[in-house]
């Protein structure tokens, strides 16, 4: 299931209808806690599209506790909260300043859709994982044998390096094998 | 007995040591009054100090208006008085405030108590900005939400860590000599709160070294980026704000305690670090962003 969440309409729903700019910690988590309710009623495999069109001005504080704190409670090694991927959509060159700050400070990656509709990645990727990422979103959907031999990498190698893409919920498990994370906004 | 503190003509960072160094000796029940008839202009540091020392003192203080008309109008404008009037006893003629929309008075003087107080700041800066900063200083508006994203992080700094409220103000002015006569963007954020190292201290206690004080306590926060939670998701605004002073070729001051830290930039001579001035309470923060030349 895909859910488009306007965040612009979470901030005015759960902190003010008067605000345009998501700016300080209280407001941050407030309009987190707003998303979380929002996917906790989408299933529990589900691909989110966080809407930033609308967003004045983001800053680091805010960006820390929605964006790190989301992404950490479903990227978790342990136990995610649920299935759930990300496509981040609408940022401009002030919220990718804040958000790959924080990205870097937790070690954590995101995939962004770009104003042409091509995905791409922000944050902390190693080149094995990007350059899997990347082959990915070429040929559309893979097994580990397919990126193997599209890459050059044993087997073995292929399918951890998918299945750490997959942890970090930024590439999506299927039966039929791994497909990127996408969305469908042009 | 009123002991009596001379407000320096020109009032900015620099001169207002000195009026630190002239409380720093009296007791907080001291009765005292603030004269600054003679001052012909201050800057938005010296204004939100000025309201912050009546925030020390336990005896309400007084306060002389300066007595040159476009001084005190200029003050009325930037909504000075319309604060004071609330911390002083205030003696001399408070000229009627006139909309600041009009000069280069970016903020007027605000209070930063609450959450929603750093939403009104970032929403009202927002407004005048895009004009004064990208015709003044040239900047990008990508540049001015870069600008604001520092402001909105210095404000939630005194939310967070003073324990108590504190005042922005920025304006936007030529200078007259320095830079060769640019324009510059000036921030003031200061509280009487709790400072920098007793904010470090509620958490981790004092640092087990004799160099500890509040001079430590400004790098460990400023340069290192250390804060009293165990998040590790804090302490990134401040290294926002930094990074952006960096590449505008910005200056960032912090005085807090007995200690002031800077980011120099080339064009300033500023000392990095200064120790052992006037103790005052909480921090005072000064950020000047400089107009960019075409070839810089």
């Amino acid at each position: 299931m895909i859910s488009h969440i306007d965040v612009s309409s979470v901030l005015k729903r759960s902190v003010c209808d008067l605000y345009s700019n998501l700016v300080t910690r209280p407001t941050g988590a407030a309009v987190r806690i707003g998303i979380e309710h929002h996917l906790d009623e989408i299933g529990d495999k589900a691909l989110a599209v966080l809407d930033f069109s609308h967003v004045g001005l983001l800053d680091f504080s805010c960006a820390d506790e929605i964006v790190a704190k989301l992404l950490q409670q479903y990227v978790s090694d342990d136990f995610p909260r649920r299935e759930v991927y990300f496509v981040f959509y609408g940022m401009n060159e002030s919220h990718t300043d804040a958000i790959e700050a924080v990205l870097e400070r937790h070690g954590l990656a995101l995939v962004t859709q770009l104003a042409d509709g091509a995905p791409a990645l922000m944050g902390i990727v190693e080149d094995e994982q990007r350059t899997a990422w990347e082959k990915i979103c070429e040929l559309g959907s893979a097994r580990a044998a397919d990126l193997a031999d599209a890459i050059g990498v044993p087997p073995e190698i292929a399918a951890r390096t998918l299945d750490t893409l997959w942890r970090r919920r930024l590439v999506i498990r299927q039966e039929s094998g791994y497909v990127p994370v996408r969305g469908v906004l042009t | 007995m009123t002991t009596v503190i001379d407000v320096p003509h020109s009032l900015d960072d620099r001169s207002f040591e000195d009026i630190f160094d002239q409380l720093a000796p009296l007791p907080p029940d001291e009765k005292i009054l603030l004269d600054a008839r003679r001052t012909r202009w201050a800057s938005p540091f010296g204004l939100t100090g000025l309201l912050t020392i009546a925030q020390t003192r336990l005896e309400r203080p007084t306060f002389a208006v300066p007595e040159n008309d476009d001084t005190a109008s200029y003050w009325s404008r930037a909504s000075f008085f319309k604060h004071a009037e609330g911390l002083y006893d205030i003696t001399g003629r408070v000229p009627r405030a006139r909309q600041a929309s009009e000069s280069s008075v970016l903020l007027e003087v605000t209070p930063v108590v609450h959450t929603q107080d750093v939403h009104t700041v970032v929403e009202n800066i927002q407004q005048r900005a895009q004009t004064i900063l990208s015709e003044k200083l040239h900047l990008q508006s990508k540049v001015t939400m870069r600008f604001t994203m520092a402001l909105s992080e210095i404000c939630q700094n005194v939310i967070e860590h003073a324990g108590t409220g504190g005042w922005v103000a920025v304006q936007a002015y030529k200078w007259q000599q320095r830079l060769g006569g640019r324009n510059v963007v000036v921030i003031a954020v200061c509280d009487a709160g709790m400072g920098f190292r007793k904010s470090l201290e509620s958490s981790q206690g004092p640092r087990p070294t004799d160099r500890w004080g509040d001079a430590m306590a400004l790098e460990e926060t400023v340069m290192r980026g250390a804060t009293r939670f165990r998040d590790p998701g804090r302490g990134q605004g401040l290294q926002g704000v930094k990074r952006f002073i960096g590449n505008w070729h910005g200056k960032l001051s912090v005085r807090s305690g007995t200690a002031r830290i800077a980011i120099v930039p080339s064009w300033d001579e500023d000392d990095v670090m200064k120790e052992d001035l006037a103790s005052f309470p909480g921090a005072q923060v000064q950020i000047t962003i400089p107009e960019r030349m075409p070839d810089a």
